[in-house]
Formats: structure tokens, sequence, C-alpha cells
């Protein structure tokens, strides 16, 4: 499995200069990744391998961290992300933009905008009761299960509570461009997260 | 300072687009793309709103088609521009000229600029 973090920047648009067509596209910037260490399926029970992003100084990380860095001969960087799945990487390598070529299917996780604890419409796209006529069912979740069977709630009803800020993927999308000066990785769509949120690109093999 | 996107979005501007504004009546000489052929087409009209900001930056041009009021929006910067030209300048007191959408016949022109 191919991969490598990145920092998503922001969205713009490129113009093809064939056609004139607009394409919508989120700008990350990745790696360089340096390969701190390899799980293999024989001594880990699966096959990974750990790359880390975001170079920092060292009184931004904890001794344990230093320590493990220091170990596998990497600098201090911010964040260590375990991409999962076989690969040809060997500790010492490092992972550029270079690996991903424009047309590429890639999937993109990060977390995404926290929207706070949101209601049901909003949360789970309910409809809302009607406004007038003496309601007071405007956008109130409405019925959560039958009564004395099973008098309980199911596990799972969708109901009020903490929207976004979790880890969420966006599979199918397609590598435009990279710059492998710049460091850029340039997806079409967007990705999940904030402007300057740690994201990780993935090949999607579907 | 100049971020990766600012550098990205700078890369594609084009020169040699004029000077124009809400108001003016310009001639855009547009790349229609018929298969494999591809021809000219003009599309002239009023200027009735710039809006956006560097290779986002959009123009609409409205006309009067057989009675029908016709509005385009090109991309100032898109490659398919083959090029723009300015036509007339326009004396307008707005920025946005949607009064024009509901204005016909004498009362849906712009009055020219006077040169001093």
């Amino acid at each position: 499995m191919k991969g490598i973090i990145g920092r998503k920047l922001g969205m713009t648009q490129i113009f093809d200069e064939e056609t004139g067509s607009l394409t919508p596209v989120t700008v990350i910037q990745a790696g360089p990744c340096p390969v701190v260490a390899v799980r293999l399926a024989d001594v880990d029970g699966y096959d990974a391998v750990q790359l880390a992003f975001d170079e920092v100084s060292e009184e931004k990380l904890s001794k344990p961290e230093l320590g493990h860095l220091k170990k596998h001969n990497v600098g201090p960087h911010r964040k260590l992300v375990e991409i999962r799945g076989p690969h040809e990487l060997a500790p010492g390598e490092t992972v550029t933009v270079e690996s991903f070529e424009p047309g590429e299917k890639v999937k993109v996780s990060g977390v995404s905008i926290g929207k706070g604890f949101q209601g049901t419409i909003k949360r789970h796209r309910f409809h809302r009761g009607p406004v007038s006529h003496g309601s007071h069912n405007i956008r109130k979740p409405g019925s959560i299960g039958a009564s004395a069977t099973p008098s309980r709630v199911f596990k799972g009803q969708k109901m009020a509570g903490q929207m976004g800020a979790k880890t969420a993927t966006q599979v199918g999308l397609t590598v435009v461009d990279r710059d492998p000066e710049l460091n850029l990785l340039l997806v079409k769509g967007a990705v999940p997260g904030h402007k300057n949120s740690i994201v990780v690109v993935r090949e999607d093999s579907r | 300072m100049s971020t990766p996107i600012d550098i990205l979005e700078r890369k594609q501007l084009r020169d040699g687009i004029p000077e124009f504004k809400a108001g003016d009546t310009v001639r855009v000489h547009f790349q229609v793309i018929e298969g494999q052929r591809r021809r000219v087409q003009v599309f002239e009209g009023i200027v009735i709103k710039r809006q956006g900001a560097g290779v986002r930056e959009t123009f609409t041009v409205r006309k009067n088609s057989f009675g029908v009021g016709v509005e385009r929006t090109f991309p100032v910067h898109s490659p398919k521009i083959e090029k723009i030209e300015v036509m007339a300048i326009g004396d307008v007191n707005r920025a946005k000229l949607y009064y024009l959408r509901s204005k016909v016949g004498k009362k849906a022109r712009v009055r020219e600029k006077q040169r001093s």
C-alpha cells in the first residue's frame, strides 16, 4: 500500500490548457516522509510502514518520541503514521510526492471539521415538523422506538450529538498534478478536514 | 507572503487581457470545440459584472438575442478566450448591473462615457 502524510493547504482550481475546462482541486503539501520503521508479517503479525511528517524542533517532542526517532536515525517530526499493507520500503528511505502519478486514484483520510453538538436535522438529515397550526414539533427527533416491547432504545438509534471532528476518508479521488519542488499534491475534489490539518493520502486499490 | 496556492494560481494568470469593467461593451472571441474541430465564436454584449480575484475571476456579458436576454459568464483567465475587444466604455454608477435584466428596449442601454 502506497501512502504519504501531508497537510491540507486549501482548494483552488486548475485550467486545462487544451479544453479550457476547470478542475476543482485540493492542494496537499505532502512529504517528504522519512521511513522510520517497517512492520513485517513474520515479526509483527502485519505488514506496514511507519512514516514521519512535519519536522519540528526537539523541544516539541517528548523523550520517548525522540528516543524512538533517534533509534531509527530520523530527525524530530511531529506526526507518525503507520500505512498498512505490503510495501517495498526500507528504513532510511524517504517517501515523496513523486510516488504518486497524475491520474492515479487515491483516498484521503483526515479529521473532519467539527460541527459541535448538533440536532438530528443537521446531523442525520432528518426532516423537520410543521412550523404552524400550533406545532411544537419543529426540530424534534420524533419517535425513538416502541414502548413496553422492547422497553429500551435500540443501539445505533440516530439522535442528537457530536457531529464532525472524527476521522473521515474520502475514496475515489484522482491525482491531477504534483509538484516535487514544493512537495505539492493536487487532488481533484474536496478532502476531509480544515485548512492546515494533517491528512493521509493512500492509493485507492478498488 | 506567497503561499503555494498563490504560486499555483499566479502561474495560470494570462496576460493580454484589456482593462474593462461593468458597463463596458465587449466582444469576447471564445473557442468552441465541436468534436475534433475548434472554431471561434464571438459573443458581444454589455459586461454586467466582474467577480472574484486572481485566476478565479469571472465576468458576465449580457446581450439581447432576437428579443431574448442572454447572459454568459466567462473566466477572465480561461485559455479558451482568444481575445477580448473593448468596444465602448460605459458610464455607470454601479459595479453590478443587475437592473438591466428587468429593462427592455431603449431603457436596457448603458450611456457611453464622454471623453473629457
